[in-house]
């Protein structure tokens, strides 16, 4: 059966589907989720920085210098950039400490386990009855910079890129490449790629189109992988251009030169062309793999190994009650949590005004005790007072008395001579 | 000749003597039996070790003089490979060996991968001990003691890495260390400031004492000689055995799309210094510190732990090396 490709006779309309599309999803945003994987040093902060024209990883953002891991941890971080109406949502996942103890085995045990949990979070989200909320935080892309040795992949290269390939998209960079001069490079990539197929390993394939000029550029990429680029933010003036670059004292390495690094290629592919590419092949391949492994495991046994919360086994009303149950527990978990937290709260009050009330006691009897004390002290003086009073009053008496002696015994004296 | 030489307690000679012409003799001599000099690279693999080594000597002294293309797989273990050379400058013939180390930091798992270094070291030692201990000695001891490592330092422009510090740690006792900076053109002028802080900073707070080590220092001449060569170290090198037309001059580089880096321009790189410094004014005394200091711990070692040897003569004098 083959179905003949006609020409309506008339407008119909459904041409302007692709504006409809646009619209709407430029209304509902896009999301993107980049992984950078690396030794320490190799720029790849710095890269990020100079891809999305953002402050990312800020001066303050602490290097490698400050952080003294021991084991390799994820970190992800998200950024909203807007440009021309369209809003990106984008999550850079770091890893840091990757390859850069003396014991490196199993350092890509934890990336491994992101992005197998990331796509477990997807496949339950997929996997609900109420799906009007899905945010896909599946890794779609993962940038894997090399060191420029100059000579070929190392062992942890190889067996990271053998462990990823069938989870992720993997695209090997070559960083810091303006240690390289042109010839270094040309061999160096001939080099990696003789080695990433002798190993089989599958990095990022660009797809073919129809269109034969799009191929020709295709192909020209493709030639010239794995990318070797530059990164930097800081603006240097070249022959009166401003140009992002790095000084030295021989010349100006240029971010943007197609001459003297790929940095516009990787751009142009990850930005500008490919982003949705990317994210059609980790959701149709790397996330249906996942998929298909993890069911399958499930059916197998028959009986639910797994953690996941839907299970597929069980009839959509099932589903529903399950899901219902699990509602009305977790309400009555908060509620309860709410409630734990209410009389903490109360307890905490009760206790606080007790104490205020103990402190207003215990300052209500030290201020009688001071009124006493005071009062008892003004006794004492005025005891001490009535005493002077009394001793004086009986001074004054006797004085009295001696006033009326003496005057009395003057007037006998008087009397005696008048006698005479 | 004709110049009042004063001797020893004040004395004044009535007459030109020629005690002076003991340099000019010990010069013939010298040039005669020639120069033994063992030098180590470690680091690990593309930090431009060999290219490197060939720049130092200007010659192809190094284990991968045939091309950089390589064809030999990283090996599993540390290997120890050593090539020797005789080179002749202005009649003085100097043997120079160098050991090379591949296979170091390249796995995955990287643990004690300075064991087969150490090892080597002290087979070398011990080497040496065996012949000095003998009965009937042999009138010049080869001597193949390591004098001189020189550690690779990757140009993350961050701080040194573990392995870096295990294995400075653990070496800087048996032989003498001079770190440098590989492939000093991934960095520019302010990164590599930055990062030659840092770098040292480390070594002080781990107490790594690399070459020149300060208890070494004679006088105080030496001193603050030495004190302005630690200040510069560790030396941001580039290698290249190429070279191109820069203003009418030959000049070993490497060339980019937006320069030439020239190797021997001190504005450009340190590798000029490091040269100067290894070979033009510290030679001879890498060579003694590695006799009388880092041989001597050995020896003293041996002789405590293992009564086996027998005694030897209380002739401290060793002169037929150097």
């Amino acid at each position: 059966i083959f179905c003949l490709l006609e020409y309506c006779t008339g407008y119909v309309g459904f041409a302007n589907l692709p504006n409809q599309v646009y619209r709407k999803s430029v209304k509902r945003g896009f999301e993107f989720t980049l992984m950078v994987v690396g030794e320490s040093g190799l720029g790849k902060s710095t890269l990020i920085n100079s891809l999305f024209l953002t402050d990312l990883y800020s001066k303050d953002y602490p290097g490698p210098s400050q952080r003294i891991k021991k084991t390799v941890q994820v970190e992800q971080s998200k950024v909203l950039i807007k440009e021309g109406g369209v809003q990106l949502t984008l999550t850079i996942v770091d890893t840091p400490g990757f390859g850069d103890a003396v014991d490196n085995s199993n350092c890509w045990q934890p990336v491994i386990n992101y992005i197998d949990s990331k796509c477990e979070d997807f496949l339950n989200a997929e996997s609900r009855v109420n799906r009007r909320s899905m945010p896909d935080n599946r890794v779609h892309c993962c940038l894997y910079f090399i060191a420029p040795s100059g000579h070929g992949l190392k062992p942890l290269d190889i067996e990271f890129m053998k462990r990823l390939h069938d989870k992720v998209n993997v695209i090997p960079l070559i960083a810091k490449a303006d240690t390289l001069t042109p010839e270094e490079c040309q061999l160096f990539k001939k080099q990696i790629m003789k080695e990433i197929q002798e190993h089989k390993i599958k990095i990022y394939e660009f797809p073919d189109t129809e269109d034969d000029e799009d191929n020709k550029l295709i192909r020209k990429i493709k030639e010239k992988m794995p990318l070797a680029v530059v990164g930097s933010n800081v603006v240097i003036e070249v022959n009166g251009k401003k140009v992002r670059g790095r000084q030295y004292p021989w010349g100006v390495a240029e971010v943007e030169n197609g001459e003297h690094c790929d940095f516009t290629v990787l751009r142009n592919m990850l930005i500008r062309t490919h982003m949705q590419d990317l994210k059609d092949v980790t959701n149709n391949v790397h996330y249906e793999n996942y998929r298909s492994k993890k069911l399958a495991a499930v059916t197998c046994n028959g009986v639910d190994t797994t953690k996941t919360k839907g299970q597929l086994t069980k009839s959509p009303l099932a589903q529903m009650e399950e899901e219902r149950r699990e509602h009305v527990m977790k309400m009555k978990k908060m509620e309860a949590e709410m409630e734990q937290v209410f009389e903490m709260k109360v307890k905490e009050k009760k206790q606080k005004l007790k104490d205020s009330e103990a402190e207003l006691e215990r300052r209500h009897e030290q201020m009688k005790r001071n009124l006493e004390a005071q009062y008892k002290d003004l006794e004492e003086k005025r005891r001490v007072f009535e005493d002077e009073k009394n001793n004086w009053e009986a001074q004054q008496r006797i004085l009295e008395q001696q006033k009326l002696d003496a005057s009395k015994s003057v007037n006998k004296s008087v009397s005696q001579y008048l006698a005479f | 000749i004709g110049n009042p030489v004063v001797g020893c307690g004040g004395s004044t000679l009535l007459g030109y003597i020629g005690i002076d012409t003991i340099i000019e003799q010990m010069r013939k001599k010298t040039m005669k039996t020639g120069f033994e000099f063992n030098i180590m690279v470690v680091g690990h693999s593309g930090l431009g070790k060999s290219t490197l080594v060939n720049t130092l000597f200007k010659s192809q002294v190094s284990r991968k003089s045939a091309g950089w293309a390589r064809d030999e797989k990283i090996p599993k273990t540390v290997e120890i490979k050593s090539v020797s050379h005789v080179i002749e400058e202005g009649g003085v013939k100097m043997k120079l060996t160098v050991v090379d180390t591949p296979g170091f930091g390249d796995q995955i798992n990287n643990d004690n991968c300075w064991e087969p270094i150490s090892k080597y070291i002290n087979e070398q030692f011990e080497k040496f001990l065996k012949e000095e201990v003998n009965i009937t000695r042999k009138k010049r001891i080869p001597d193949t003691r390591v004098h001189c490592c020189i550690y690779f330092i990757s140009p993350t422009g961050h701080t040194l890495r573990q392995l870096d510090m295990e294995f400075m740690k653990r070496l800087s006792h048996s032989v003498n260390i001079i770190p440098v900076i590989a492939k000093a053109d991934t960095m520019t002028i302010e990164e590599r400031q930055e990062f030659k802080q840092r770098v040292r900073k480390e070594l002080e707070m781990s107490g790594i004492e690399f070459y020149p080590q300060k208890e070494f220092d004679d006088d105080m001449e030496d001193k603050s000689d030495n004190d302005k060569i630690r200040e510069t170290m560790p030396f941001a090198v580039v290698g290249s055995d190429k070279e191109y037309q820069v203003n009418n001059k030959r000049v070993l580089g490497r060339k980019t799309a937006w320069g030439i880096v020239e190797v021997e321009n001190p504005n450009h790189c340190e590798f000029a210094q490091l040269r100067d410094f290894l070979i033009r004014s510290h030679l001879q005394d890498l060579k003694e510190v590695t006799h009388n200091i880092h041989y001597e711990t050995y020896r003293a070692k041996r002789l405590n732990d293992n009564g086996g040897l027998h005694p030897i003569s209380t002739n401290g004098t060793h002169d037929s090396n150097l």
